[in-house]
Parts: C-alpha cells; sequence; structure tokens
C-alpha cells in the first residue's frame, strides 16, 4: 500500500459492518444498549452550546460566564495560554466534571439532566483522545483498540480483528498490533489511543493535545487524518492543542480562550489577522503581551538578593 | 480554642462524610456483582487468580511457620502439665479459630489489597478511567467489581489454606521434632475442634475478605491521581485494613463465645 493509500477514503467511509450493527441495534440485538434515537436537535448546525459556564478548581476560579457554540461538521480548536483550562472545558463538555454554573447542550440537550444510562448511551458517539493516550495498560495495543468492541458489540473476532488492523493501519501501527503499551512511544501511544477513539466511529472526536511527541512525519499523517475523517465520514472534531501552524492548517473555527473567557474566534486566518494584543501574541509567540510569561511572583532582585535570604 | 474546636468538627464530619461514601460505594459493588458473576465471569476468575493464586507462596509459607511456632509454644508450655499431647488440639483451634483468618487478612491486605489499590490507583492517575467512561464502560463494572469479587472469593480460601498448612507445620515441628505421639496429636484435634469452631472462622475469613477487598478497591478507587497519592492509598490500604481486621475480629469472637 503507498503513501496515499492512508487517505484512501475506504479506510474511512463507515464500513458495511456498522451498518449492520445499527441495523442490529434498531432492531433490539446489537448489545446491552437501547437504539440510538435522533432528536431534533440532531439535526441543528449547533453540536454543542455553552452557555453562561462557571467553574472553579478549589478557590482558583477557572471559566467566569463562558459561551461559545460547536457548529456540526467542523474541526473546531480550543487554544490558549497553558493552565487555561482547555482540557477542563472537554472534561465539560463530556459531563467528566459538572460546572458550577450554567449550561451545555449537546445536540440540543442539557447533559446536566442526563441519567448515568442516557450519559454512556450518549457517550458512545463521542470519542476522546487523551493527553497522555491512557492505554490499558495491562492488554496489547491490539486489545486496546478492539476493547470499545468487545464491550459494546457482538461482532465476531474476525470482524473485530479486520476493524481494528484497519483503524491501526490508519495511523500506521498496523505492525505494533502485538505490542504492549509500555513498549510504546508517546507518540506511538497517542496514535494506538487515536485508532481506538475511532474504532466505533463516532459522530463526534475530541482530540486532547493530539500533537504532542510526535515527530515530524507522524504530524504531518495525523493532521492530515484528522482533517479527512472529519470530511470523510461527516463527524465534528473538537481539538485542544498550543500548535498554532498545525491547527492553522486543520481547523476550520478556532476559539482563544484566556482569563475563564473566549478572548476571540474565528477562523486560523482570522485570528492571525486580529488587531488584538493578546490573540496577536498568541498567534505569534510574542513573550511580551498581555499574557505574562512569568508566573505571579515576588521582585526577581528582592527574592535572590534580599534580608531574609539564607 | 475556638480554632481547636472548629479541627475537631472538620475531623468528625470528615469522617462520617466518608464513612457514608465508602456505605454507598459498598451498596453499588453490591448491586452489580450479581450481573458480574453471570455475564462477566471471566473477569472474576481472572481476579481471583490474581489476588489468589499469586498470594499463595506467601500465605503456605508463613501459614507452615506460624504452625511451627505454635507447636513449639504448645509443646513447651503443655510440657510443664504433662499435657503435651494437646498440642495438636491446641494449634488446630488457635488455627482455626484465630490465627487463620487473621493473619490470612493482614497478609493479603499486604500482599493482595496494596496490589488492587496501587493498580486502581495508577490507572486513576493516567487516565484508564477516564478513558472507560468516555468509551461508555463503567469503570466500576469493568474494573472495581471483578477485583473485590476476586478478593471475596479468595480470602476465605486462602485462609483455608493457611490453616491446612499451619496444622502441617505443627505436625512436623510437635510430631517429628518434639517427638509427640501422632495418634495423640491428631486424636486431640479431631476431639477438640467442633463444628463451630469452624464455622467461626469460616465465618471471620468471609467477612474479613469483604473488609479488605472493599478497603483495597475503595482506596485505590479514590487515590489522589499522583505518585505520592498512590502511595499514600497503598499505605492507607494496610493500615486501616489491619485496624479494621482486628476491630471485627474482636466482635465476632465476642458474639461467637
Amino acid at each position: 500500500m503507498n503513501k496515499e493509500d492512508y487517505f484512501s477514503p475506504i479506510l474511512f467511509v463507515r464500513p458495511s459492518f456498522c451498518y449492520a450493527m445499527r441495523a442490529l441495534a434498531d432492531t433490539g440485538h446489537q448489545g446491552r444498549h437501547p437504539p440510538i434515537t435522533m432528536t431534533r436537535d440532531a439535526v441543528s448546525d449547533n453540536l454543542i452550546e455553552i452557555h453562561d459556564l462557571d467553574y472553579s478548581f478549589g478557590a482558583r476560579k477557572i471559566y467566569k460566564g463562558l459561551n461559545l457554540t460547536i457548529r456540526r461538521g467542523l474541526v473546531t480548536a480550543f487554544m490558549g495560554p497553558s493552565g487555561t483550562g482547555k482540557t477542563t472545558l472537554l472534561r465539560l463538555i463530556t459531563r467528566q466534571l459538572v460546572p458550577d454554573r450554567g449550561v451545555i447542550l449537546v445536540n440540543g440537550v442539557d447533559i446536566a439532566t442526563l441519567s448515568l444510562t442516557e450519559l454512556y448511551r450518549m457517550r458512545q458517539r463521542f470519542g476522546m483522545l487523551f493527553q497522555n493516550g491512557a492505554l490499558l495498560t495491562d492488554i496489547s495495543v491490539f486489545e486496546n483498540v478492539a476493547f470499545p468492541l468487545r464491550e459494546h458489540t457482538r461482532l465476531t473476532n474476525r470482524l473485530i480483528r479486520h476493524v481494528v488492523l484497519t483503524k491501526l493501519h490508519a495511523v500506521g501501527l498496523r505492525g505494533a498490533a502485538d505490542m504492549m503499551p509500555a513498549q510504546l512511544s508517546g507518540g506511538m501511544a497517542r496514535r494506538v489511543a487515536l485508532a481506538r477513539a475511532m474504532v466505533m466511529d463516532p459522530d463526534f472526536l475530541i482530540y486532547d493535545e493530539p500533537f504532542v511527541g510526535l515527530d515530524p512525519i507522524s504530524m504531518g499523517v495525523i493532521v492530515r487524518l484528522v482533517r479527512r475523517m472529519n470530511d470523510a465520514l461527516g463527524i465534528s472534531s473538537i481539538i485542544v492543542s498550543h500548535d498554532v501552524q498545525e491547527i492553522s492548517t486543520v481547523a476550520d473555527c478556532s476559539y482563544l480562550i484566556s482569563d475563564g473567557k473566549v478572548a476571540a474566534s474565528g477562523s486560523p486566518d482570522e485570528l492571525n489577522k486580529a488587531s488584538s494584543e493578546l490573540v496577536r501574541q498568541f498567534m505569534h509567540g510574542m513573550a511580551d503581551g498581555p499574557v505574562a510569561f512569568h508566573y505571579n511572583a515576588p521582585d526577581y532582585e528582592e527574592q535572590l538578593l534580599g534580608r531574609d535570604v539564607e | 480554642m475556638t480554632a481547636v474546636l472548629r479541627d475537631i468538627y472538620f475531623t468528625v464530619f470528615q469522617f462520617v462524610r466518608t464513612f457514608g461514601a465508602l456505605q454507598l460505594f459498598f451498596l453499588r459493588l453490591l448491586m452489580y456483582s450479581p450481573g458480574i458473576l453471570v455475564k462477566r465471569f471471566g473477569l472474576v476468575v481472572g481476579q481471583v487468580y490474581n489476588a489468589g493464586a499469586l498470594s499463595l507462596v506467601i500465605i503456605m509459607i508463613c501459614g507452615f511457620f506460624v504452625g511451627g511456632v505454635l507447636g513449639l509454644q504448645g509443646f513447651s508450655n503443655l510440657a510443664k502439665f504433662n499435657a503435651e499431647d494437646s498440642v495438636g488440639a491446641v494449634a488446630a483451634l488457635a488455627l482455626v479459630k484465630e490465627l487463620g483468618p487473621v493473619i490470612t487478612a493482614l497478609l493479603f491486605a499486604g500482599r493482595a489489597g496494596t496490589a488492587l489499590a496501587s493498580e486502581i490507583g495508577l490507572m486513576r492517575a493516567t487516565d484508564q478511567l477516564s478513558a472507560m467512561e468516555m468509551m461508555a464502560i463503567n469503570p466500576i463494572k469493568r474494573v472495581v467489581v471483578p477485583r473485590f469479587l476476586g478478593g471475596v472469593i479468595a480470602m476465605p480460601l486462602l485462609a483455608a489454606i493457611f490453616s491446612a498448612i499451619g496444622l502441617l507445620g505443627a505436625h512436623v515441628v510437635g510430631v517429628l521434632l518434639l517427638g509427640v505421639d501422632v495418634g495423640s496429636f491428631w486424636q486431640q484435634m479431631q476431639q477438640s475442634v467442633e463444628l463451630a469452631d469452624i464455622q467461626e472462622g469460616i465465618i471471620k475469613s468471609i467477612v474479613f475478605g469483604f473488609a479488605a477487598s472493599l478497603l483495597a478497591v475503595w482506596e485505590g478507587y479514590n487515590a489522589i491521581p499522583t505518585a505520592e497519592g498512590v502511595g499514600r492509598a497503598t499505605t492507607r490500604t494496610v493500615v486501616i485494613t489491619a485496624i479494621v481486621v482486628l476491630i471485627f475480629d474482636f466482635m465476632i469472637t465476642a458474639v461467637a463465645l
């Protein structure tokens, strides 16, 4: 298979087994969960709406009245200085965390009102790539990718093998199927986690720092993979990343988050041309600007040469 | 003075809150257990192997030497009354009613309990539990309940093996080394140990199995997701299990007498 075949539509068009799975789900034979029903809101333009969100971690306010909308079918990026709460926002959207105040609507449904069963049913339509991969360390790469299929479907081993190898091939790690997670580098682990995130063919993929630790070749492949998957499968994607250059090539819409609010939003081009000092500082990686490089600290000279120095 | 009272208040409040949360956690485990036993029995068997089979060596070695010590101590003290033939009965009663379940539970906490707590704690620290939640897989059902059930099943079996090997140790020391008559050794044991004594030991080992397994998975599941947090959870598992086991031992003995 040559390089271009990585992006062959056959890898991204939902395999026929998925139609079979969904058909079985509709007839009540697929597994433990009732069939997924599409609500009226599921066909609206907005996949996620966040209104007046407050969230604190201890005494520290992470979000203060955050409002934003994520549109269906787009690759949306969250950017912002370190510690601004981008990963926290992903955890709020997926209800791994509960906000202090405000509403998060996913497909028009307030996720705070979902029961645990409903929440898990909704999460079956999500795929999430964690910052550190979060692979299960006691099973092989193959079994990690097969894990959601084994838990949620009754597919035959042969079919599972076919699907898992297809997904591993898409991230370039079919040859690592028998390795254990401890034998993988950080970048490889993240690619395996990406294969696992997409193995159920989700409607909505969330990537938390997908480009960290990847070599340039892998990064290029993954960037194109994110874009192609989004377009070919008609899914929606959210990416949290600091990598302005890579985000610019893949995102349709970016949110720059700072000080608990959306500081700027728009296409990467719009953000690049923005006149706001904060946006310019972040997009161009300047040391001076509204966002201080140094965390709050006492005077440097006083701290080094002051009287209380032992 | 006010600060001291406030500290006491918060300590008591925190204890009550944690104790309540532990009970709710225990109820969830019990609620999920039948389903896991029926549908995911393979997972439970794997955990019985991890908690039980992998603890066998330490249980058997310790059981043998505890039995040997009972043989030595029993012989030297009973010999003062010319009753050294009763060493088998003394060793059997001590092992079956007390030492078997208690020492097994303490060893179980040290070997299997710490493994459970650190494994689950590390899964928490490395986002593996969060990843499962995001895959719409309930980590309590998939990870915690099988480990809890594995411990609950393994603990009474380990206690029985500990007692049996302990009797062997007492036999080796009492009969083979110190020359107690083999017929008297086993006959006295048969006459002294009643079914109620064995039942008491079984009840204790089951209760200790529930307590040790619950505390291990609880500490692991609620560990602070850092290296230090997992270390603390592991240490707490051993300390709290030891205290709880000895308190339960006293209570069950008091009821059984």
